[in-house]
């Protein structure tokens, strides 16, 4: 067993009793990167130097004994759409492939505040638009199971670094699926929280109303454990909920009984056979824990890809155009005038998909089509969250397969968008009705991890963690590492 | 002119910047003149990442003046996005509010040459005011200063119910006064305060149907508006008349030259794309919180005229005059704790005061005068300790110096002279001096007695009562 | 509805993006696709459904007008392409 192979609590414990040191833990961090990260990729910006004297520092702090921090001294990779104060930050975008923040997100400063050390910022889909960190326009995420494969995405490198054992827990973002779909390619844990649990504010804005900030993890307790820092109401965003936090490890109580369960026919139609049996193969092991299961429908989930894209496409194509080249950014040299300054600033800074999205967001909200497209959606997206209200109001929890697939090859579906969005299928319909839900690793196929996604109702995280840890606890898929 | 012919059709749309303490959506200070961004946070520069949070003064100041206004306030009220790429414009959206804005329907009732008419007011709604640019190298580039960006603005439009250049005139002043009176706002034009764009077009008297508009921008003064519009007026009536079409436009009134001028070269199909903003949360605004605003709106402009007019006499015309600008109604209300001579106050303000303001170009609140200075003085003149012409010299120095009329009476020695003997010493000096007119007045010229009356009145450095000086005179010249 | 090159330009032209000419043949293809994918939400009767904006019931946040400290210029301009006099600077708007 390798320092990376134990429980973030484990090693909270033994840095107390100072068996281990902050120093150890970061220089292992690094070791695995310099080893590994050539060939996956997972990182835009290495925070070294810094992490290095502020371990010095956390482990001067220890030897005073004085009080720590929840995540003390845990080195953490932070997904690259969170502002870093002092640390780069670009979206894995061209145009802020310069930028040098003015001040932390929230979650970062949560981070900080619980003593974690950021080793470094990771690569994603551009300003998160993908599900395959193709689109990074730096480089692209590979998946440590196979290289040849994508990680999943938009948060693959938040997937993949702790996959390849190159940090100890990740933060990422998701907007439709972008933490679960990559920790069920790269069999980790990730969980999206209920929409407002934790604070937006520094969350580089891709679409508002879906955003949402969650942890990466090898096991459902760091999870758990992670959320617990992050978690909780912040002024600075007013659509942050003002609920109080629950102890969510003490959740993790691994009883099940009489737990009641929706699996909808809708996510395991046009599945993979392989992801098929893996999750009718996890439902048997919740059985055998003494839940009940019942397949029902939630009729709506069919609409909930093109509603996805009309809502999310629209309000990036207004969340990005603040990158203009005027305050910061990436600014085209050869602008004479200050159409040419957006035109050129713009084109030159966004890669294909980027510009995609715009243009379709663009298109849905202008006049003559807003009510047409982005009300309709707005309205289709009232059906689907009340398919998962009623459904809430018999079962305690919904569960289905993460993806309807295991990892793809890299470039395979590049030059078909509509395909690549149709793999977010499962994890979509969840994000606009905006409640919690957790991949979890339920098995292989063809040597490739498969997720189990169980979804909760809002700010029931609880019973979602409780779920995945009784689950995660009967079998060892989690246990499985890489060869790297 | 042959505007004649044509009925003229003008609505408003008035930007007023509400007077909070910080931005509507940061922590930022509003204060005016601070050296350029200083007064930025990574919100207001529109950084990646930051979130806006509501003001709730900017939301409370903005139902004050919606009810002060006469408009309905919903009991949901939301804010949109409204996107369009500016260099002032750090987001490239201003977050303003649509469909549904914090007040509807109102009205507002103006007068112009003694006829009072009713101006629909559509609706106001709360927004974030832009940055600032200045064209710098001859022109080829510009400088953006963001302390100004997130200052809450409401926008008022009006229904196209004024019909001419000096209703717009009124509108706006009435307009102004009520946000004076209501404390949400400066509302100096000259320092952008208060902004004015209007929608003008004119239609042959009779005809339904509006004709077609031009958007005018760029008028900084009422001044400017009036012009602003006569010109419009005028323009649009040349066209109309050689059987032409106004274009539907924007145009930009230039002061200096006096003319509008298209602003087509910038124009380009304004598509801004609205929607909902998912970073701000719905208003709700129940009766308790209507009723806690509706409870602090003062008596308003056209309250206080009737008032005057109930409770102290004063002629309607004085009232509206008073009442048109609260500071000065606030001083001829607070006069009266210290006189009761109400028509006086008022000649002094409507004169004196008020010819003071223009022909210096001051503010009210940049001049020291009290309403206990102006109370007191009045009392001085009655009692007849100083004379109406002394007070002149008293008010010019009360404006100056706050200082209270008694103790500048006392320090330049103005008192007036109302001692027989010292005024008779002055008289006798007078006759002797001036046998001409003296000679003149016994021939029967009565209108010599002015002339030596003024006489007296000179030597006596103005101090002399001028009555007792007559009526010495007159004894004396009767010897 | 079915979108042409032109609707591709204009978009582009409010997004403020150029594209090049593979780019514009490209996107009106895919927006085609996409849209024609999109309507499938018109199976669906959203008669009397209200949108939703926001998945939670919040309403009504905010904060007090209490100044907070604004930023120093270092920080103002630490990202800036291009200052003057406290000021950012860009090219003029084209008349």
């Amino acid at each position: 067993m390798t320092l990376f192979d134990l429980r973030l609590q484990e090693i909270h414990n033994r840095l107390s009793k100072k068996e281990l040191s902050v120093t150890d833990l970061v220089g292992e961090a690094f070791a695995k990167i310099s080893e590994r990260d050539e060939r996956v990729g997972a990182y835009l910006t290495l925070n070294e130097e810094g992490a290095r004297a502020e371990a010095a520092r956390l482990d001067n702090k220890l030897a005073g004994g004085e009080a720590r921090g929840l995540l003390f001294g845990l080195p953490v990779g932070i997904k690259d759409n969170m502002v870093t104060e002092g640390l780069r930050t670009t979206c894995a975008s061209q145009f802020l492939s310069n930028y040098d923040p003015i001040y932390d997100a929230t979650a970062v400063a949560k981070l900080k505040q619980a003593e974690a050390v950021t080793i470094g910022k990771l690569n994603m889909d551009e300003f998160a638009m993908g599900g395959s960190n193709e689109n990074s326009s730096f480089h692209p995420v590979r998946n440590p199971w196979d290289l040849n494969r994508v990680p999943g995405g938009s948060s693959g490198g938040s997937a993949a670094a702790v996959a390849a054992g190159e940090a100890y827990f990740t933060l990422g973002s998701d907007t439709g699926g972008s933490i679960r779909q990559p920790a069920s390619y790269c069999g980790v844990v990730g969980l999206k929280p209920t929409y407002g649990l934790v604070s937006r504010y520094g969350l580089v804005a891709f679409a508002s109303s879906l955003d949402q900030i969650g942890p990466i993890t090898k096991n459902v307790e760091d999870s758990a454990y992670v959320l617990q820092a992050i978690a909780g109401h912040d002024h600075k965003d007013s659509t942050s909920a003002n609920v109080d936090v629950p102890d969510y490890l003490a959740a993790l109580t691994g009883d099940i009984k009489g737990l009641r369960i929706a699996v909808p026919k809708e996510y395991l139609e046009g599945v993979d056979p392989q992801v098929k049996a893996s999750v009718m193969e996890a439902l048997k092991v919740l059985e055998g824990m003494g839940a009940v299961w019942e397949e029902v429908s939630l009729p709506h989930t069919e609409y909930a890809v093109a509603a996805y894209y009309l809502l999310a496409s629209s309000e990036a194509s207004s969340n990005l155009s603040r990158f203009d080249g005027v305050r910061y950014g990436v600014r085209s040299d050869h602008a004479g005038n200050l159409l040419d300054l957006y035109l050129e600033s713009r084109s030159q800074g966004f890669g294909p998909e980027v510009k995609r999205r715009i243009m379709l967001g663009t298109y849905a909200l202008s006049s003559g089509y807003y009510d047409a497209y982005y009300l309709k959606a707005q309205k289709v997206r009232t059906l689907i969250k009340r398919d998962f209200d009623q459904t809430f109001e018999k079962y305690d929890v919904i569960i289905g397969p993460t993806a309807p697939t295991t990892a793809f090859q890299l470039g395979s579906q590049v030059d078909d968008p509509l395909t690549m969005y149709l793999n977010d299928i499962l994890t979509i319909p969840v994000s606009l009705a905006g409640v919690p839900a957790i991949s979890v690793p339920c098995g292989f196929a063809d040597g490739l991890p498969v997720g189990l996604q169980i979804i909760g109702k809002a700010f029931d995280e609880s019973s979602v963690l409780r779920v995945a840890h009784a689950f995660e606890a009967q079998t060892d898929h989690h246990k499985q590492r890489p060869a790297l | 002119m042959s505007t004649s012919k044509y009925e003229t059709v003008i609505g408003l749309e008035v930007h007023v910047e509400l007077h909070t303490k910080t931005k509507i959506f940061c922590g930022c200070s509003t204060e005016f003149g601070a050296p350029p961004n200083s007064h930025t946070c990574p919100v207001c520069l529109g950084h990646p990442g930051v979130l806006p949070v509501l003001n709730r003064q900017a939301v409370d100041y903005a139902m004050k003046a919606a009810m002060a206004l006469n408009c309905e306030i919903g009991d949901v009220s939301k804010f949109d996005r409204k996107n369009y790429f500016y260099p002032d414009s750090p987001k490239a959206y201003q977050i303003s509010q649509f469909d549904q804005p914090i007040g509807e329907n109102g009205y507002i009732d103006i007068e112009v040459d003694g006829v009072t008419k009713r101006i629909g007011i559509t609706r106001l709604h709360l927004e974030e005011d832009a940055g600032k640019l200045t064209h710098v190298d001859g022109g080829y580039a510009s400088l953006v200063d963001f302390n100004r960006v997130g200052t809450p603005l409401v926008e008022i439009v009006s229904e196209p119910d004024l019909s001419s250049p000096e209703e717009a005139r009124a509108y706006l002043e009435k307009l102004r006064a009520i946000m004076q009176y209501c404390d949400v706002s400066d509302v100096k034009m000259e320092e952008g305060s208060m902004r004015c764009d209007a929608n003008i077009s004119l239609r042959p008297q009779g005809q339904k149907e509006f004709g077609i508009r031009a958007e005018l921008k760029n008028m900084n003064s009422f001044r400017g508006v009036v012009r602003g519009l006569e010109y419009e007026q005028y323009r649009q009536a040349e066209i109309l008349d050689d059987g032409g079409q106004v274009v539907q436009e924007t145009r930009r009134w230039d002061e200096a030259q006096g003319k509008t001028f298209s602003m087509r070269g910038k124009e380009e199909a304004h598509d801004y794309r609205y929607f909902p903003d998912p970073d701000l949360v719905k208003i709700h605004i129940d009766q308790d919180w209507k009723d806690r605003i509706r409870a602090s709106i003062p008596e308003l402009p056209d309250a206080r005229k009737a008032r005057y007019a109930s409770e102290y006499g004063l002629p309607d015309y004085d009232a509206g005059v008073i009442t048109s600008s609260k500071p000065l109604a606030d001083l001829f209300e607070s006069s009266l704790g210290y006189t009761k001579d109400a028509k006086a106050v008022s000649n002094w303000i409507m004169g004196d005061l008020l010819g003071y303001l223009n022909s210096s170009g001051l503010e009210l609140a940049e001049v020291k005068l009290s309403g206990q200075g102006l109370g007191e003085m009045i009392n001085l003149i009655e009692k007849g300790t100083i004379s109406s012409k002394i007070a002149k010299t008293v008010f010019k120095e009360m404006l100056q110096s706050g200082k209270l009329p008694q103790q500048i009476v006392e320090e330049q020695g103005l008192v007036q002279i109302s001692d027989e003997g010292a005024i008779l010493a002055i008289v006798k000096e007078v006759v002797a001096n001036n046998p001409a007119s003296v000679q003149d007045y016994k021939a029967g010229k009565d209108k010599a007695i002015g002339f030596l009356v003024g006489q007296v009145m000179k030597q006596s450095k103005g101090k002399a009562n001028p009555g007792l000086a007559n009526k010495l005179l007159v004894e004396v010249l009767k010897d | 509805m079915s979108i042409q090159v032109k609707d591709v330009e204009h978009v582009a032209k409010l997004a403020r993006l150029n594209l090049t000419d593979e780019e514009r043949e490209m996107f009106t293809e895919q927006l085609n696709a996409i849209l024609q994918y999109a309507e499938k939400l018109n199976e669906l009767d959203t008669e009397g459904v209200e949108p939703t904006t926001h998945v939670l019931h919040i309403s009504n946040v905010m904060r007090e007008d209490v100044v907070h400290e604004s930023l120093p210029q270092e920080k103002v301009f630490r990202n800036a392409p291009d200052e003057e006099d406290g000021q950012f600077k860009v090219p003029a708007v084209l008349e």
